[in-house]
């Protein structure tokens, strides 16, 4: 059994009117990709922040965990934290036009990191930066090393954050909807580039993403979550061949791309009734009020997660009593 | 006769000193009845066309004609009457209702400015349309912030439909929203076109929902249409190289399916000045290419692709 | 929003819509007075000015140059006169709350007229552009390399000094400011989808200047305005200080300039008066910066 690289157990965060990520736990092992997929608002972005503890001020860490590669980042001291960003643990952006500095070359942003973090000198540091660019497919690094960011396009400057990003060898990179600022045939060429980054430099990648295609084609396992919880948790084979739990199933339906054959004069499009806004049960489980098999019972309690077989969970009570449980040790 | 008729369109605006143009040289028809979809990347132009059909933007030459009327030469104040025949719906569901204004307000004034009914027939067909678009009364007398994303959206629907306009140009209406609520807004733009009898121009980069909600489709390229066809046909048998690539691109979510790597390279900049616009980032690209711009060629049953290759 | 979904505590089965988050504009104002105490203090302030102001003529009938009793008599010395009286013997809490009056008036009028001329000026140059936005732009910027208030000093000695023609030769040097701040609203919600959207209904330009773009541009250009209001009275005391002021009303600006010379025995004679002006021109900022808050239609938003 492999040991995971991060583990993330009962992450509650909180803003003090209103408790946004309850109880998220999930793992990542070395060398997978492993996606947090879900709607805007799902909290699926501030559980991946609070990972480096970077949180919107007011936000809190209220309860949980996140030891990674041995260290608590939920109670490291701030030296310890700053020695884990941007090595061990990276960063990148939605935006690629505004997560670069847009006075500084772009060659000079990639060595910082690594002599910030490695003290190594001026000139191995611009050599070894020159190597990452075109690592990640910059052409005429050498010469593109002094230029300012708003000479790069949109792909292209993702791609230098990318370099950026991986300056430092690191065990796990965090990525933010990578790109979904990007045009479709971009996207494509910038998430094979990160997959075959993965696979050379051997880091884990934590893809934040709301693309369910995005999910089956460049991820190996998958969280969903919903309104601030997770509800489904599998490998993508499993999870795409069947998913479980019914948001998720409403939500693969619903995508227009998922049977390829569907045009509007043949076929209607599934829809999950209402809004994340629509009304909540107070105790009961989120996604109660949209869902086509609810019952009674799914508005007394938040369902927890359980695993239906081993490495798929689902946090619901119905399909968790339609479906054999083994019990969970 | 078809509703919409687009001939040599070209729009051109300055950009730090330099003309960049937009569109050129578009031709199109919708027919009554009928959804056009138009697919391109950013920047691509399809945003820009579908603002100049609607004299939002001036065209600098080229003829647009409604119904029969020509309608790209006219002044503002001839146009505005000819307005009630075609209405936008827009991408940004927060941006394109104005904050200030309460829904019934919102919806109430095309009526008022158009002078149609009584005030108590506008207030009828306010109730009606926010009906239509499954809207209960009382959102009436709501502001925009009150509503979630798709519900605003359904409000921007219901204000382009008021009017009882017979073309709707939709500009990307479902890409700012959620999968969950995406679904339900394709659905209700079905509904109404049957109940209706709406012809759509529907603009948008994503090629799925394109496939799901057009009946023909253009595919476009630095203000160019490069392909065109129906929609069965486009997606048996795409022929350009830039809408193959366009469509080995699109995640399929099941991951078995086997992912071909994109046959294309670069990124959209403003093109080569020569030739055709594609061939730097084309994979087939042959030395014609580079001198003879190519022209939109029928290869049959209204597939038409502007390539040197296929001819 | 999963917070809203997650306040919401009535439990209707699956509407097939959600029901519109109730969040509405009512009560705003009150919020904003608990969270926001600065706003609070603010607003106290300025309200005690205000009523000092509309109440001078009955707590202190009669004209404030009168006489009234000794000179030079500090503070508490006697009760009929609680603030004391200057080197005159005119009573300098009658002065006061006359001259919040000429203070607010001129203050208001100034703003008033500024606010005026520079909307217009800003969302013609705004909204049209091109030629307009040009020569508008030009004309804007002449005005403002004039430093303010020597402008309103050239202004003030051409014409008479009265309260009338100070507010307007402040209102005259103020406008800029408002018309760059309304320009620039103009210019980012001219592109606005709501007023494309406007455009595509068939709208006139001045209902699309008057019912879509102005409501939007407004909110800041009211922030300013408290702060243009607090400028005019402090250039107002600046002119009464030196003398420049209407000769015929007592301002707070003249009361420190008439008690200049006796700075160093009775220097309550100018603390008062500069005292009511910074408590006044402090205030007028608190409540912009409230206003601002209030404003925004995001704000209050977890």
């Amino acid at each position: 059994m492999m040991y995971p690289l991060l583990r993330v157990e009962d992450l509650t965060i909180g803003f003090p009117a209103a408790t946004v990520v309850h109880e998220v736990s999930f793992e990542v092992f070395p060398g997978e990709t492993m996606a947090l997929v879900g709607e805007s608002g799902c909290g699926k972005s501030i559980t991946a922040f609070a990972l480096m503890r970077l949180l919107p001020p007011g936000a809190r860490i209220l309860r949980g965990e996140v030891m990674f590669d041995g260290i608590n980042l939920v109670t490291a001291a701030p030296r310890t934290l700053r020695d884990v960003r941007g090595r061990t643990l990276s960063l990148i952006l939605q935006e690629p036009m505004t997560s670069l500095n847009p006075v500084l070359p772009i060659g000079m942003q990639i060595a910082e990191v690594m002599r910030r973090h490695e003290g190594i000198g001026k000139a191995a540091a611009r050599r070894r930066s020159v190597e990452l660019l075109e690592l990640v497919g910059v052409t005429d690094a050498q010469r593109r090393y002094d230029d300012f960011p708003h000479h790069f396009s949109g792909g292209m400057r993702q791609r230098v954050m990318i370099a950026m990003a991986v300056a430092c060898n690191p065990k796990l990179l965090i990525a933010d909807e990578p790109t979904t600022a990007l045009d479709v045939t971009i996207q494509a060429q910038v998430l094979d580039l990160l997959d075959s980054l993965r696979r050379q430099l051997g880091m884990a990648v934590l893809l934040i993403t709301h693309d369910l295609g995005v999910v089956a084609q460049w991820a190996d396992r998958v969280t969903v979550m919903y309104a601030g919880r997770v509800v489904e948790q599998a490998p993508v084979r499993p999870f795409f061949a069947s998913p479980r739990h019914p948001y998720a199933r409403g939500l693969l339906d619903a995508s227009v791309g998922h049977d390829g054959e569907a045009h509007y004069t043949t076929r209607r499009l599934n829809e999950i009734p209402g809004s994340v806004a629509s009304a909540a049960f107070e105790h009961g489980c989120p996604f109660a009020p949209r869902c086509p098999v609810r019952i009674d019972a799914c508005r007394l309690s938040s369902p927890p997660l359980v695993a239906l077989v081993p490495e798929h969970r689902v946090a619901c009570i119905v399909t968790a009593g339609t479906e054999h449980v083994p019990a969970v040790g | 006769m078809s509703l919409l008729s687009v001939d040599n369109l070209h729009t051109r605006y300055v950009s730090r000193g330099r003309t960049v143009t937009a569109v050129d040289g578009v031709s199109l028809t919708v027919a009554a009845g009928e959804t056009v979809g138009l697919v391109g990347e950013s920047g691509c132009g399809k945003s820009t066309l579908g603002k100049t059909i609607l004299r939002l933007v001036d065209p600098a030459e080229g003829s647009i004609r409604i119904a029969g009327q020509e309608i790209a030469t006219l002044g503002q104040r001839a146009l505005a009457p000819l307005r009630r025949n075609m209405q936008m719906v827009f991408q940004d569901p927060y941006g394109s209702l104005n904050p200030r204004q309460t829904v019934g307000t919102l919806l109430e004034t095309p009526l008022k400015v158009h002078g149609m009914g009584s005030r108590r027939e506008r207030r009828a067909q306010v109730l009606d349309i926010l009906a239509r678009v499954g809207l209960p009364p009382d959102a009436a007398a709501r502001y925009p912030h009150e509503f979630s994303g798709g519900q605003r959206q359904r409000i921007g629907i219901a204000r382009a439909l008021v009017l009882k306009p017979q073309l709707v140009i939709c500009d990307e209406p479902v890409s700012a929203l959620d999968l969950s609520i995406q679904a339900q807004i394709l659905n209700l733009l079905v509904a109404l076109k049957r109940d209706l009898g709406l012809s759509y121009l529907f603009i948008s980069h994503d090629l799925s929902v394109v496939r799901y909600f057009a009946d023909r489709v253009l595919v476009m390229y630095l203000g160019r249409i490069v392909e065109s066809a129906d929609h069965a046909t486009l997606w048996r048998d795409p022929r350009h190289p830039y809408t193959r690539a366009l469509l080995s691109a699109v995640p399929v979510a099941d991951p078995t399916y086997p992912r071909a790597p994109v046959a294309m390279r670069g990124e959209v900049s403003s093109g080569p000045a020569t030739g055709c616009r594609f061939r730097t980032r084309c994979p087939i690209a042959i030395d014609r290419c580079a001198v003879e711009d190519p022209m939109l060629n029928d290869l049959g049953g209204q597939h038409r692709v502007a390539c040197h290759r296929l001819e | 929003m999963p917070l809203e979904g997650a306040l919401d505590r009535s439990a209707d089965a699956a509407p097939p819509i959600a029901r519109p988050l109730a969040r509405g504009r009512s009560g705003r104002l009150l919020r904003a007075c608990v969270t926001n105490p600065a706003f609070l203090v603010g607003l106290m302030i300025l309200l005690t000015v205000v009523a000092v102001a509309l109440l001078a003529p009955w707590l202190y009938p009669g004209d404030p140059q009168d006489m009234v009793a000794v000179p030079a008599m500090w503070p508490g010395e006697d009760w009929e006169h609680p603030l004391g009286t200057d080197s005159l013997g005119r009573d300098v809490a009658a002065g006061l709350a006359h001259g919040a009056r000429v203070s607010l008036l001129v203050g208001l009028s100034a703003a008033a007229i500024g606010l005026t001329i520079g909307t217009v000026v800003g969302a013609s140059a705004g909204y049209f552009g091109g030629v307009v936005d040009n020569a508008l732009s030009r004309l804007t910027e002449v005005f403002q390399t004039v430093p303010t208030f020597l402008l309103v000093i050239v202004i003030v000695a051409i014409v008479q000094p009265a309260a009338s023609t100070i507010a307007l030769a402040i209102g005259v040097a103020a406008w800029p400011t408002v018309a760059r701040l309304v320009r620039a609203q103009f210019r980012s919600l001219r592109e606005a989808d709501f007023v494309m959207a406007a455009r595509s209904l068939g709208y006139s330009s001045p209902r699309i200047i008057a019912m879509e773009v102005l409501p939007n541009a407004l909110p800041p250009v009211i922030v300013t305005t408290s702060v243009m209001v607090a400028n005019a009275i402090l250039t107002e005391a600046g002119l009464s200080f030196l003398a420049m002021g209407d000769p015929n009303l007592v301002s707070w600006g003249s009361m420190i300039g008439d008690g200049r010379s006796l700075l160093r025995t009775e220097w309550f004679l100018t603390a008062l008066p500069g005292a009511a002006i910074a408590l006044t021109v402090l205030s007028l900022n608190l409540v912009g910066d409230g206003l601002n808050d209030i404003l925004n239609p995001r704000s209050g938003l977890a």
